[in-house]
């Protein structure tokens, strides 16, 4: 029995994206529940080292006989400086997972090395060659300072996510409310992920019990422009979801926009003005179109664009 | 590949299953089950842990099962694990994804 998957969309919606142990059978025989975007089962920092084969395994037949319906699965392997790694993309590319969150990413060549190891699996398992995404986290200053080379390194790369624990680690900073020690690292990987084209992603946030805190750092997330954010409990999914739903007036406005470019464009003209009084020109469009699929996304578009 | 020593995977939490193999040199497959859901699980449990035996190759063990609830896909990979380790092979090696492991 083997439930097949289609096959991954490089550009999805994902919003939350959350951390499973791939060792405890309890947590992914129901990831999928939750209504994360995309899950990313842990075969590194959450499984011990005495565990790694164990939790090979257990990914395996879950990866083949769990339906995770839209839910995106994506693998967290072990990073290039361990002996695990080679075999965490075999068993990642046979079980047909979405896409492998590469660990401490620091430049260009680790995520070369990663494409083409999972090139050789997919040939290997029979699997289309491209099939499988990667994502890659940056977690040390090193990796975001070459942010933009790490980005433009695969075509199979959808997105750069931060690691904040092991990132503050080497600044020798500690978490602060407002986030002034993430700064740099949180603008410098937007600007290069913007720039190859792809998605970014935040940090997690470790403190369950501080909601406000939570959703301030959200909440500035938001502002300053991630696609989505890691998540580590399943009570964090609707906070982000209803934090990144756009507005009732947003949605209106989006409508407009795309309707009246279709218009426009139909006659031949490239630059209106909207009744009111902004110009539009169709840099406009894809932002439009994003507010559009987050609404969807959100359950609260009730258009028929 | 052959069942050197005792190999144990898996732990005792809701929704695992640990499972031990210990070589013997004749007389089969001495299975014993102890499980939450044993009245109405059992059989099918039995026939799983039989089923991935079968396809690992093994002849000849003593298989003690510990259930709490599993699902079939993780009773396979307690009993894929186990064997691999009563085997003595190196955690990293190349595994055969898709062959005996299905």
């Amino acid at each position: 029995m083997s439930i097949p998957r289609p096959k991954p969309e490089k550009f999805r919606l994902r919003r939350t994206m959350m951390f499973m142990n791939a060792q405890k059978p309890g947590l992914i025989k129901d990831a999928y529940i939750y209504g994360a975007d995309s899950i990313m089962l842990d075969l590194e920092d959450a499984v011990a080292e005495n565990q790694k084969d164990s939790a090979r395994f257990s990914l395996y037949h879950a990866l083949k006989e769990i339906d995770y319906g839209d839910t995106e699965v994506i693998v967290r392997i072990n990073g290039l400086d361990t002996p695990h790694w080679k075999e965490d993309i075999r068993v990642c590319v046979a079980g047909g997972c979405d896409g492998i969150r590469i660990a401490k990413t620091e430049s260009a060549a680790d995520v070369k090395t990663v494409d083409e190891a999972v090139t050789e699996a997919e040939k290997e398992f029979g699997v289309e060659v491209g099939r499988t995404l990667l994502m890659a986290a940056l977690e040390s200053p090193k990796g975001v300072l070459n942010a933009f080379e790490i980005c433009q390194a695969s075509p199979r790369l959808f997105g750069v996510a931060l690691s904040g624990g092991d990132y503050r680690k080497c600044m020798q900073v500690k978490v602060i409310p407002g986030g002034i020690e993430m700064l740099f690292a949180r603008g410098f990987m937007l600007n290069a992920a913007r720039a190859a084209g792809i998605q970014c992603f935040d940090t997690v946030f470790t403190n369950l019990n501080d909601d406000e805190g939570f959703r301030a750092e959200v909440k500035q997330n938001v502002e300053m422009g991630f696609d989505g954010k890691s998540l580590i409990n399943p009570k964090q999914i609707p906070i982000v979801h209803e934090m990144l739903a756009p507005t009732q007036k947003e949605i209106a406005e989006a409508e407009k926009i795309v309707r009246a470019f279709r218009e426009q464009a139909d006659k031949g003209v490239g630059v209106f003005t909207l009744d009111n009084g902004k110009m539009i020109d169709i840099a406009f469009v894809p932002g439009a179109e994003r507010v559009i699929r987050l609404a969807k996304a959100s359950g609260i578009y009730e258009g028929d664009l | 590949m052959e069942l050197k020593a005792v190999g144990t995977a898996g732990t005792l939490e809701s929704s695992d299953v640990m499972i031990t193999l210990e070589p013997k040199d004749s007389g089969g497959i001495d299975l014993s089950l102890e499980s939450s859901v044993l009245n109405q699980y059992g059989r099918q449990i039995k026939a799983e842990v039989l089923a991935s035996l079968e396809r690992l190759g093994v002849k000849n063990a003593k298989v003690i099962v510990n259930d709490h609830g599993a699902l079939d896909c993780t009773i396979k990979a307690r009993v894929e694990c186990a064997f691999y380790r009563g085997c003595g092979v190196d955690m990293d090696g190349r595994f055969d994804w898709g062959g005996v492991i299905r």
